[in-house]
């Protein structure tokens, strides 16, 4: 007998991300609410139709505290949508779901108190575009806020190195400014590759290899070195002020202080 | 299935045209059907290389903008009669091709030949690019000396980002031809040699083709060095890489005219 199987329809999911505004409260609680009254009287429908994610990492307010925190903040029409930095045992099923892995993007601070308030809080830029006085047009924020916050915990890093199976030819120009570039094969004569982070070329390198633009710790590795140019973190070096033995062989360049050096592997 | 090959190499002088031509007539003297098109417009020589300069009425241009039907500009090469040429126009300029115009043309010629041999002129402008925009299968000319490995290292890059097939995400099948190699030379370090212009450009060699004053006789009697002489040293290396085209596999090797014993010694009479 067979047995004919119903159609069905997949079901898919997918991933996406979304900005939310971050609250961190901080002790002593009273204070912190009193200083978000301050900052809704001001700006009343500023927390509307915003999504909105409680980070309690530096409160640790137990269970209790936590229910007791989101009813205020609740009362205040402000809807928590998630829960950053929580036990999971705090939680229970009526309150907002935890979250985790969430990346720092610019910051909103207004002009709370510092001692009250503060408001971390993701906006929809990229953190190459800061512009995080646009939404507060009416709460122009001190100069210097952004750096009055305490440093968050770096957010877990994504592998975001840019691999290259295929040589790269004469003219091509490769740009990966958030990481490291790996070529398996040879960078032409005439082509450039710009990196982050390090550059590793697994052939010869001829043409110029440009690594570190945001990081001085950036290194750069090839199997044959026949380099038109070398450059980490803005500083660079010609073929002629290349040291000539080093010519042809496999070497690793990085930069200590001022001074590029360079090593035969 | 007709195959599209374009011939380029992104500097000028070093054989494309030439290269052109004598594979063309060796891969139509196995009787396939062959067509070679010249891109080179406003400076066309392929109908001087094939000796077919008188018999020019419509051009690729003519073509291309609709005013003349491909059979009416091809012309029916006198001494293989599977060898066409479509030849450039000279009064025009290389804005006068279309996309849309060269896609058509080729999708024409591909329905009547097996072979439809595209000569690019040098450079990476306009005409290169719409010269390689259809190809399946790229021929890259190199001299042994630096210049020239850049540049087709450069024209490697374009076939790998800019033809109809690479946007597609599929391959242009690649193959490198060294022409003008001369191994003494090449020996005495005057040259590159052959294995640092494999190492630099990394695809697979279709032939070398060694430096003779037969390709230069062959050219100014406007015929093609494999149909002019055939047993020479460069029309043999044609006639091998066009076998290595149709997919056989043979050894390679830098054919050479041998000299016997009296003629190395009477190389040149005095009068």
């Amino acid at each position: 007998m067979t047995e004919i199987a119903s159609p069905r329809h997949s079901i898919r999911f997918h991933g996406r991300s979304y900005h939310a505004m971050v609250l961190a409260p901080e002790p002593p609680v009273a204070s912190w609410l009193a200083g978000l009254d301050t900052w809704l009287e001001r700006s009343p429908g500023f927390f509307f139709g915003r999504p909105v994610v409680l980070d309690v990492a530096v409160l640790q307010p137990g269970k209790q505290d936590l229910a007791e925190l989101l009813q205020k903040l609740a009362e205040r029409n402000i809807k928590v949508m998630g829960i950053e930095g929580a036990e999971p045992s705090w939680l229970d099923f009526a309150m907002p779901p935890l979250l985790l892995s969430g990346r720092q993007t610019s910051v909103i601070a207004g002009d709370i108190p510092p001692a009250a308030a503060e408001v971390p809080a993701a906006a929809p830029f990229s953190d190459s575009a800061p512009d995080a006085g646009a939404p507060l047009s009416n709460a122009p924020s001190p100069p210097g806020d952004a750096s009055s916050t305490p440093p968050m915990d770096a957010p877990p890093q994504q592998p975001n190195s840019l691999l290259l199976d295929s040589p790269v030819r004469s003219g091509q120009c490769i740009v990966h400014p958030e990481g490291d570039v790996i070529v398996v094969g040879s960078v032409a004569s005439g082509a450039e590759v710009i990196a982050g982070g390090s550059i590793h070329i697994y052939g010869t390198l001829r043409g110029r290899a440009i690594a570190g633009s945001r990081d001085a710790r950036a290194r750069i590795f090839c199997r044959k070195l026949e380099a038109e140019l070398l450059s980490i973190d803005g500083l660079y070096m010609v073929a002629d002020d290349m040291p000539a033995h080093l010519r042809g062989q496999p070497i690793q360049v990085w930069l200590e202080g001022d001074s590029m050096m360079m090593t035969q592997d | 299935m007709a195959k599209v090959l374009v011939v380029t190499s992104g500097k000028g002088g070093v054989g494309k045209t030439t290269s052109t031509a004598a594979l063309g007539a060796a891969l139509a003297a196995t009787g396939k059907n062959v067509v070679l098109v010249d891109f080179d417009v406003g400076l066309r020589n392929l109908d001087l290389v094939m000796g077919a300069e008188r018999r020019v009425v419509y051009d690729l241009i003519n073509v291309v903008q609709g005013d003349a039907k491909l059979a009416q500009a091809l012309i029916r090469d006198k001494r293989v009669p599977t060898l066409s040429l479509l030849p450039a126009s000279q009064t025009r300029d290389k804005d006068a091709l279309t996309d849309e115009g060269v896609a058509r043309v080729i999708a024409e010629l591909k329905e009547k030949f097996d072979w439809v041999i595209c000569d690019s002129p040098a450079g990476i402008e306009r005409g290169a690019t719409l010269a390689m925009r259809y190809a399946d299968v790229a021929i890259v000319v190199t001299n042994p000396e630096v210049s020239s490995v850049r540049d087709s290292d450069r024209i490697i890059g374009l076939l790998d980002s800019k033809t109809e097939r690479a946007e597609k995400g599929e391959r242009v099948e690649k193959h490198l031809l060294i022409t003008r190699f001369d191994a003494a030379r090449a020996g005495r370090g005057e040259m590159l040699n052959v294995e640092d212009v494999l190492e630099i450009l990394s695809i697979p060699l279709l032939g070398i083709i060694p430096e003779s004053f037969e390709v230069l006789r062959a050219s100014n009697l406007g015929s093609p060095v494999t149909l002019n002489n055939p047993v020479s040293a460069p029309a043999r290396a044609y006639f091998d890489a066009a076998k290595r085209l149709n997919g056989e596999t043979l050894d390679m090797t830098i054919p050479s005219d041998k000299k016997g014993l009296l003629g190395m010694l009477f190389g040149r009479r005095a009068a």
